[in-house]
């Protein structure tokens, strides 16, 4: 009799070991060919995924799994499984700063041919250089994003053109005993580096070269070196300026804490939710410029799409890729998840007026907005400037150029220890 | 991370082995082994095979392994440019600033919180030693906390230390960040580092607490000795051989702080350990070269504090004859 019990237990313990296997294993067949959509929480997201099941008409079927919501994890999560080779991930959805880097890996496919075209026909051309590595396009650009200027009508009766400017206005308004202060990201992270890429590009620098190989950081990367210290230094950013992260200035801004506001376009739909007055009163125009004829040159944002190497249907999710990210299904995320769109022609369509009332400013930004340095140790450079470049206040320019040149080149070669 | 864990107790098996070997050589030079205790010493050795075998596959071949990958560039983002590179990345790390910088955290945080907590144990293990009423009760509530998954506990600490949302940064700097400050944030640290594992030291000072003789206290307070005399002449003696595992198995894993380091902080305002900066290369960073040679020296850390602790202290598992010979 105990026999028995003990040989029922081990028959148990053993089909509960193999029916997760089995139905894994079961995925595929029966239906059509399921797809794994990697990417990170979007709103409204599963709408799409149906739009483009539906169009697919049974050759495809999308499965939506839905990354963590930090970037840093959603990266950690893919890195982890496509350094195993797992051939469960189809269709990935990537910060516009991994492209290169999955590319450089042997990660994702590039695209070519008619997928080629496809993706290229109207986009725009920063969000495609965001996807290109080598000469070649690794990626379909999703969505795009760009900060604006934001600012106080009742305030700022004209925004400013540069950020002497602005600098100006604020210590005027201090003067007055109005709400003064410019708020944007200072903390210890990529917001910084999204900062500082802006300034360098504005001031017609580099930080690294164009095939990605060679650390620059020139004479246009010390003026925005400079730049970024006046900004901490003048008396015009908040108390917690060293420490603050999009939604931290988001807040601020909104609680009438600041004149002018840094930042990207989804703060807007929640000012008028959350403080509809603030909303009513506020501006926007293009980011500040370094000096007055010259105007900004903006860091790209958004995310990518691109295909696993290790997909067992290459084919079907370049298609469905094509579909996810149709002029279509771009404008109903732009309209329903607050998605900037990476097609010229979606801007156009009447419905964004109203869900997008700065969208002249965006494209306007966006027609010369550059790219993040496009080399595949983009992780390891933005972590080791935004180390150096924390509490921006202490920046001092000229031994930080050749210092960062140092530690970027090293995190190229594969020498630089992340902190 | 599995490589720390197992050094204490392979340390304290080869340490066995050594106890075990003596005797039976000794008995081996007066005669010849008898056919039924060879047969018995074979079947030793294959019972004990399975279970070395397995500890092999699963200790000696990662060690080796990342010793491997330690002595080349390889980086999983630049497949093409893998080389073998000698001890170039021992060059680099050990020449670089953050590394340094982690090293010393971690001491830091590894020598005041074990201190700390074998002062604290030592109270923990005696209240709960001498406890009449309640015995039960009084060990199980002072285990909690060890009991709590470390991540659950060190997310409750950073609720409490974040300003708006914790009643702890709300009480002590209602004006701070203290998890922002190097300083504040390395005292958190190791306040949850304490906090969590002050049990466990406790429950290995009670096990030596209970190898105390109650005659020999009773001895000693007829020869007029003081309580205090008592604590420090007879009990401490005893115990030593508690003592010195207990400090073994809680510097060794000190070492390791990693789970309140990553939830905590993450590293920010140069509070990063060794393992928390070995993680960054590894698995954030994707340079297989610079994160295995990370690994191999904080092995190689964990191998000499356990070695000076097992040879130059004699360190033992509580109870073998070895502490009492000195």
């Amino acid at each position: 009799m105990a026999r028995n019990t003990s040989r029922l237990g081990c028959a148990l313990a053993a089909f509960a070991l193999l029916t997760p296997l089995a139905a894994c294993g079961s995925g595929d067949d029966g239906g059509p060919p399921k797809l794994n959509l990697y990417q990170f929480p979007v709103e409204n997201m599963q709408t799409v995924i149906d739009n483009c099941n539906q169009a697919a008409a049974g050759r495809y079927e999308i499965v939506y799994q839905v990354l963590p919501r930090a970037a840093d994890d959603q990266r950690v999560q893919m890195v982890r499984r496509l350094a195993a080779e797992d051939d469960s991930m189809d269709i990935l959805g990537l910060d516009v700063t991994w492209t290169q880097e999955f590319a450089s890996a042997d990660w994702i496919r590039e695209f070519t041919g008619a997928d080629k075209t496809e993706v290229e026909q109207g986009t725009l051309a920063g969000p495609l250089a965001s996807a290109t590595y080598e000469g070649k396009l690794f990626a379909a650009p999703n969505n795009t994003n760009v900060q604006l200027l934001w600012y106080r009508k009742s305030l700022v009766p004209a925004p400013p053109k540069t950020w002497d400017e602005m600098i100006q206005q604020a210590l005027q308004l201090k003067s007055q005993g109005k709400p003064y202060r410019i708020l944007t990201m200072g903390a210890q992270y990529e917001g910084l580096v999204v900062l500082f890429n802006t300034l360098v590009a504005t001031a017609g620098g580099r930080v690294v070269s164009d095939d990605g190989k060679t650390a620059v950081m020139d004479a246009g990367a010390t003026r925005a070196l400079q730049q970024m210290r006046t900004l901490a230094t003048a008396g015009v950013t908040s108390p917690s300026f060293s420490n603050q992260i999009e939604d931290d200035v988001r807040l601020a801004f909104q609680n009438g804490d600041g004149a002018f506001e840094l930042n990207w376009p989804f703060v807007y739909p929640s000012m008028q939710n959350d403080a509809p007055e603030v909303a009513q009163d506020t501006g926007w125009a293009r980011f500040p410029a370094l000096d007055a004829n010259t105007p900004s040159k903006v860091t790209i944002g958004g995310s990518n799409l691109a295909v696993s190497a290790f997909s067992k249907h290459p084919d079907l999710a370049f298609e469905a890729v094509k579909c996810l990210r149709n002029a279509a299904n771009q404008k109903y995320l732009a309209i329903n998840a607050g998605q900037p769109p990476s097609i010229e022609s979606v801007y156009a369509e009447p419905e964004m007026a109203e869900a997008y009332p700065m969208r002249d400013a965006i494209l306007d930004e966006l027609k010369d907005a550059v790219p993040r340095p496009l080399t595949p140790a983009y992780q390891n450079v933005s972590t080791v400037v935004s180390e150096r470049l924390s509490p921006p206040a202490s920046i001092d320019p000229a031994a930080d150029t050749g210092g960062l040149k140092q530690a970027i080149q090293d995190a190229i070669d594969s020498k630089g220890v992340l902190p | 991370m599995s490589i720390g864990s197992t050094t204490p107790g392979a340390a304290a098996a080869g340490e066995q082995t050594r106890e075990q070997v003596r005797p039976e050589r000794a008995t081996r030079r007066k005669k010849p082994l008898s056919e039924g205790k060879r047969q018995e010493r074979r079947l030793g050795w294959l019972l004990c095979a399975p279970a070395a075998f397995v500890m092999v596959a699963v200790t000696a071949y990662p060690i080796l392994y990342s010793f491997w990958l330690s002595l080349q560039r390889y980086d999983l983002k630049f497949p093409d440019e893998r080389e073998f590179v000698w001890f170039e990345n021992y060059v680099t790390v050990l020449g670089n600033g953050y590394w340094w910088s982690a090293f010393g955290v971690t001491m830091l945080i590894t020598v005041v919180s074990v201190v700390i907590e074998l002062v604290l144990g030592m109270g923990l293990a005696l209240i709960m030693h001498r406890t009449l009423i309640g015995r039960g009760l009084v060990r199980t509530s002072a285990l909690i906390p060890y009991g709590i998954v470390t991540v659950v506990a060190a997310f409750s600490w950073r609720y409490a230390w974040t300003p708006g949302t914790g009643y702890l940064a709300n009480l002590v700097s209602p004006e701070g960040a203290p998890l922002t400050e190097r300083a504040s944030a390395l005292a958190i640290i190791i306040g949850a580092e304490i906090w969590k594992t002050t049990p466990f030291m406790a429950l290995l000072l009670m096990a030596g607490l209970a190898l105390v003789p109650d005659d020999l206290l009773k001895a000693a307070s007829m020869d007029g000795a003081s309580a205090w005399q008592r604590f420090v002449r007879v009990m401490l003696p005893v115990m030593k051989p508690a003592i010195l595992v207990a400090l073994l198995f809680r510097t060794l894993d000190a070492l390791r702080v990693f789970d309140n380091i990553y939830v905590l902080t993450a590293g920010a305002n140069n509070t990063s350990s060794v393992s928390m900066i070995a993680y960054n290369n590894l698995i954030r960073g994707l340079n297989l070269g610079i994160g295995s040679t990370m690994s191999v020296l904080i092995f190689l850390t964990v191998a000499i504090i356990a070695f000076v602790f097992v040879k130059l202290f004699g360190t033992a598992a509580p109870g073998s004859d070895d502490g009492s010979k000195r």
